[in-house]
């Protein structure tokens, strides 16, 4: 079967594939570029291991077809921390032992990091239903929560600070 | 040991909670998993599964898929070994079908092709001829005279005559005479309970790669609770030596049990071995539900007798459990469990195992254990409200303390269960009002805890750093607990240890990460390990000075003599030591191997507030609190997420989760749309009291604390519904349907 | 698969009329996309509209009207205040539909022509009256949404026939409308029993009233009953009894692993209550 090439930015980066059409974007990322931080846990939109960003937009990477991604911006895991600066919610989530096993952990990074860009000031019960489709198995979402809100409160304060 | 050897205070680094040594990983997207080993060359593997639950595989046609594009190779159940018995050929025959597909999902061949999609493509065109026969999926039904057999001669000698051959094993125990306690009882309640299957949930698929050429050496990288236990069983079932098939654990994506055998992993070795290529296998989701391992369901019965001042005269419990279609349920564990909260002296007991077409069951968190608390403490509560009593007290009057017989055989060492529900009654959440629609449920839970064989491995660097090599993968944060204890005992910074799980031609054989044994033993064989490593040091620092080395002790990283009769030397730091360590006696290592046998038992009690909406049945939790002892917390921000993990998998075990069979006998949900497992918007913060009564087995006194955690929620949950809603639940899940009907006919009745 | 990015209607239509075999059209890809990675369906023609002109628009028309373009996500609705406010039910109802991730992603359109009778925008649009524009062999033409869905998976549409958008009446003043489902979690399941109610009135008086239901027959249900019960009435307590009886009436549900016959029509009669107070309070609301 005849494949289609793509051109497309990843992280910032140009990047070119060729891909079967009914490879996913995660299929891509992972099989095709090897960034493997999204992660496959369902392949149906339940679970939120492959969260990417496209275009800016939260979005599940296995619901996104590797050739929809031309001339689109994708942003992935790979692409939070700057260089070996880790992102404020990275930190926060190895200090407030938000993870476990760490499989839901990259998606629910990018998830939050959507979040806090898009609403720098959530409520709890606003990042439940925010990280919704993120699904995670050991935590319970306690620690996550009380990360993603402790750094909420770390950021306004740093924008208050900056002003 | 005794109490008196076990260090409970004046700890360094034991009792903080730093951050995780593979925390960056993690957070970075670094980490490999299971899926994210590729190999040059490497094919990949897909599974072709049985759509029926019970069918005899007439023929097998692989024709047209071995002509396909990109197919390499291709394995039915002929290119395994032949020579098993016991659970070797039970893991074999769950891995590939034989002559019979004994459930919906069950592997009955496989293709290794050059990418997923033509794998995928070509496992559509393998011809499978079957005759369907008769299934049955209910534990109950499966009992029942006229059922379907599943394979005969399948029962061992436990099973009393007169019992249908799917009942393949069974289990009594207990002591005194019930029948005379529930004479002298006040009042006697007994009530029947059923609980469905619940899956492990774990967000990572299994995933594998493995290798094996034609030299007989093999190479597997794979997700796994047990890497030795992979190199086991997958040698046994390709017929090669053990010491040949180098496993390699990946970091590992949640297991609860589940990942603590196999199921693709010997799939891909056979199809490497054919290929001579590299084979990855990555199962869907929907694979992982219909084919690795759920929980068992159960049918149960529960008859409690208890005096009007509270005083429990006599307990009784059968527990019938379904471990799909092969002896495997963990029905003695459900016994054994149900009633070892309580300090009885009339108790009795009996389990049957049962086999029915669904998957093999595999451990999840406490196998066993969590069925019999919904039922034993559903009685309970029942008990304290028809004779007006504190559910607290009721229990702490009845609980197990030390020295106690336990309902299971053994006496009690010093346990804290008491301790728990002194810390649940002074917590206040157990206080707190109730909103109307409301209700609180309390329970208590136990589980055993276990050692298993354990080896550890201590090698200290030549700038006195130190690299510990463990064999246990690492599921909740067990490397950053190693590391601390090591820190203790070695008297240097956290920072300076790096802890990492070794593959299986690194170490002496490592028992699966299961039975929260991980803190406990790998944690005992790493002081251990780091005492025998000290024991050197002083060696070293005792030849230099001169001296005789019983006549050095080891204090803050340092050397020095043990007092003003062995001499008059600076203390000698580790760092110093170690960069001659060349010169000295070579290389310094200390290590431990050894399969302990004094893991603590555990107990936990958890209080929950439920809210149930009259008109539709729906549960919200609104409040959770779970109190444990561990022993001691080594990481105690761990040990909270594994208490808060416990709770929150009881939720959906107790609420929404479910197997769901049609009358087809095919799985319906197999997808987390319709396995619903909790989402963050269902959860509220779970509150934690960590307690601590130091297990005499442990150096620090650490007791297990990954399992426990699940026991009492699903028991909480429905006391706490029961009460909500006006009415007994008696069956999981509670989902809102049953929930809705069960006010309904109480309304009516 | 073939895989196909056309830029007009014109020849998507085409495409879809000359494909031989399975042809879908592709817009956030939430359900194409599972069906084809669970290997439910696998098309031979994959038809990806959103590179045609306008697709990604919410407009508001001269007569107060909107017309929302077949790409147009949930989260783009969600965020058009305007169209929020105009009709509070259809935008809340799509934003039911799956996670943060599937918003992203999602079409009001996609979630019609997927063709589930347990889609949570569709009886949201039934009650709100709203109609979809078809381009095909036979020309443009427009058409009500309530006869789109035709059974469980199929749709009216004809071969070669896409829709080119979606249109809501203009809000008339003192209108309201709403949406509620049940679940048995809080997000992330499909509903077990979806209503939508869209209702306008006068004096405290209910003038006109549309009560849909969703997931409890195999296709989205109208139910005139229903609006006829609280019609002429303040939404007290006896037209909101007449109402909820009315709905479990028109339930035509099965039993499944989401909930049970008995559970469903049960649950009809709840959800028109609840969701027709909210409608009221909006519309009530909206006239003062």
């Amino acid at each position: 079967m005849s494949k289609i090439h793509v051109t497309t930015s990843v992280n910032g980066d140009a990047v070119e594939f060729l891909c079967d059409p009914r490879e996913t974007l995660l299929d891509v990322l992972r099989d095709r570029l090897h960034l493997t931080g999204a992660k496959e846990g369902c392949g149906t939109g339940d679970c939120g291991a492959c969260s990417v960003t496209l275009d800016g937009r939260l979005v599940c990477s296995c619901l996104v077809l590797g050739a929809e991604a031309e001339g689109h911006e994708i942003g992935t895991i790979e692409g939070i921390a700057n260089g070996e600066e880790l992102h404020p919610l990275q930190q926060k989530f190895i200090e407030h032992a938000a993870l476990q096993c760490g499989i839901c952990t990259p998606g629910i990074l990018v998830a939050t990091k959507a979040l806090l860009e898009k609403n720098p000031d959530p409520t709890e019960t606003e990042v439940r239903y925010w990280l919704a489709g993120n699904l995670c198995r050991c935590t319970g979402y306690d620690k996550i929560i009380r990360a993603v809100m402790d750094t909420a409160a770390d950021l306004r304060s740093d924008m208050k600070e900056a002003t | 040991m005794s109490l008196d050897d076990v260090k409970t205070s004046g700890f360094k680094y034991v009792g903080t909670s730093p951050d995780r040594p593979d925390g960056v990983d993690k957070v970075t997207g670094r980490a490999k998993f299971g899926a994210d080993a590729y190999a040059a060359g490497m094919l990949h593997g897909a599974i072709v599964r049985s759509p029926h639950a019970h069918a005899r595989i007439i023929s097998i046609d692989t024709t047209k898929a071995a002509a396909a594009e990109g197919v390499k190779a291709i394995v039915t159940r002929a290119d395994f070994h032949t020579d098993l018995s016991g659970e070797n050929w039970n893991i074999m025959e769950n891995v590939m079908a034989g002559d019979t597909a004994l459930y919906d999902g069950h592997a009955v061949a496989a293709i290794a092709a050059t990418s997923v999609l033509a794998a995928r493509d070509a496992a559509k065109l393998v011809e499978v001829t079957y005759e369907i026969l008769p299934h049955v999926t209910d534990v109950d039904e499966a009992m029942a005279q006229g059922a379907p057999i599943i394979r005969a001669g399948a029962a061992d000698n436990s099973v009393p005559d007169g019992l249908h051959p799917n009942v393949v094993r069974y289990h009594e125990s207990g002591h005194g005479d019930v029948d005379a306690g529930f004479a002298e009882a006040d009042l006697v309640i007994e009530d029947h309970f059923r609980t469905e299957a619940t899956h492990q949930g774990y967000i990572e698929p299994h995933a594998c790669l493995g290798t094996l050429g034609g030299d007989g050496k093999g190479e597997m990288w794979c997700t796994t609770q047990g890497h030795w236990n992979v190199q086991k069983i997958c040698s046994a079932l390709l017929g090669m030596e053990t010491s040949q098939l180098r496993v390699t654990a990946s970091e590992i994506g949640g297991g609860f049990g589940g990942k603590t055998t196999v199921f693709i992993e010997p799939v891909a070795l056979a199809l490497s071995r054919i290929a001579n290529r590299p084979v990855k296998i990555v199962m869907s989701r929907s694979e992982v539900f219909r084919a690795s391992g759920p929980t068992s369901s159960t049918s149960m019965d529960v008859k409690i007798g208890m005096k009007k001042d509270g005083t429990i005269t006599a307990a009784k419990g059968v527990f019938r459990l379904q471990g799909g279609a092969f002896p495997s349920a963990p029905m003695e564990f459900t016994a054994m469990c149900a009633f070892a909260p309580y300090n009885l002296s009339n108790v009795k007991q009996i389990g049957y195992d049962v086999m029915a077409n669904r998957p093999k069951q595999a451990a999840y968190r406490a196998p066993g254990s969590p069925m019999a608390a919904f039922a034993v403490e559903s009685v309970i509560d029942e008990l304290c409200k028809e004779l007006g009593l504190d559910p607290i007290d009721t229990r702490l009057k009845n609980a197990s303390h030390e020295g106690t017989k336990a309902s299971y055989g053994p006496t009690f060492q010093r346990i804290g269960l008491v301790e728990t529900l002194e810390a649940a009654k002074a917590h206040p959440h157990y206080s707190a009002p109730l909103k109307p629609g409301q209700g609180r449920g309390i329970s208590c839970g136990f589980w055993f805890n276990f050692g298993g064989e354990t080896s550890v491995s201590l090698a200290l660097s030549m700038d006195g750093s130190a690299q510990i090599v463990v064999g246990t993968p690492d599921i909740g944060g067990s490397r950053a607990s190693m590391a601390l204890m090591a820190a203790e005992e070695l008297g240097i910074p956290y920072e300076n240890i790096r802890c990492t799980i070794a593959d299986t031609a690194s170490l002496g054989y490592n028992e699966v990460s299961h039975g929260s044994r991980v803190t406990y033993a790998s944690g005992l064989a790493t002081i251990k390990a780091a005492r025998d490593a000290v024991k050197k040091l002083c060696g070293r620092a005792a030849a230099k000075w001169g001296i005789d080395p019983e006549a050095v002790d080891w204090v803050d990283g340092c050397a020095v003599p043990s007092g003003p009769n062995a001499g008059d030397f600076d203390p000698m730091p580790i760092a110093e030591i170690c960069k001659r360590m060349g010169s000295t006696g070579g290389p310094i290592v200390g290590h431990f191997e050894a399969s302990p046998e004094g893991a603590g038992v555990s107990f936990a009690t958890h209080i929950v507030d439920a809210e149930v909406d009259p008109e539709t049945g729906k549960t919200s939790i609104v409040r959770y609190t779970v109190v444990q002892d561990a022993g001691k917390a080594i990481h105690p921000a761990y040990v909270e997420g594994q208490y808060q993990g416990g709770a929150a998998q009881g939720i959906g075990w107790a609420l929404n989760e479910e197997y769901i069979y049609g009358k087809d006998g095919r799985l319906q949900n197999d997808v987390f749309l319709d396995y619903r497992i909790p989402v963050a918007s269902d959860l509220p913060m779970i509150d934690t009291v960590i307690v601590e009564v130091p297990n005499p087995g442990h150096p620090y006194g650490v007791r297990g604390v990954g399992e426990t955690s699940i026991v009492p929620p699903m028991a909480a949950i429905a006391n706490a519904v029961s009460q909500a809603a006006g009415v007994r639940m008696t069956e999981l899940p509670m989902s809102p349907p049953r929930v809705l009907k069960a006010m309904d006919d109480a309304k009516g009745g | 698969m073939h895989y196909h990015t056309p830029a007009s209607f014109d020849e998507a239509a085409a495409l879809a009329a000359s494909a031989t075999g399975i042809t879908r059209f592709l817009a956030g890809g939430t359900d194409v996309l599972v069906q084809l990675r669970a290997d439910i369906v696998t098309p031979d023609t994959l038809i990806d509209i959103k590179h045609i002109a306008g697709v990604h628009d919410i407009i508001q028309m001269p007569n107060g009207g909107w017309q929302i373009g077949i790409a147009v996500t949930g989260a783009e609705m969600t965020e058009h205040p305007a169209l929020a406010a105009a009709w509070p039910g259809v935008v809340e109802a799509m934003d039911l539909v799956g996670s943060t991730q599937i918003q992203g992603r999602a079409t009001l359109t996609g979630n019609l022509c997927n063709g589930s009778p347990a889609a949570d925008s569709v009886p949201a649009m039934v009650a709100a009256d709203a109609s979809v524009s078809v381009c095909g062999p036979k020309g443009a033409h427009k058409v009500a949404v309530l006869d789109i869905p035709t059974a469980p998976g199929r749709t009216s549409l004809a071969k070669g026939e896409m829709v080119t958008a979606i249109n809501l009446p203009a809000r008339e003043p003192g209108g309201g409308d709403a949406y509620l489902r049940f679940i048995p979690r809080t997000e992330m399941d499909i509903a077990v029993v979806g209503c939508g109610v869209n209702l306008r009135v006068d004096g405290g008086k209910i003038t006109h009233a549309r009560v849909s239901l969703g997931a409890v027959a195999p296709t989205v249900l109208l139910v005139g009953e229903a609006a006829d019960a609280i019609i002429g009435s303040t939404l007290d307590d006896a037209a909101l009894d007449r109402l909820a009886a009315a709905a479990s009436a028109a339930c035509n549900p099965i039993d499944d692993k989401r909930g049970t016959i008995e559970f469903r029509i049960h649950v009809a009669g709840v959800l028109a209550r609840r969701t027709a107070k909210i409608a009221y309070d909006r519309a009530i609301a909206a006239g003062e």
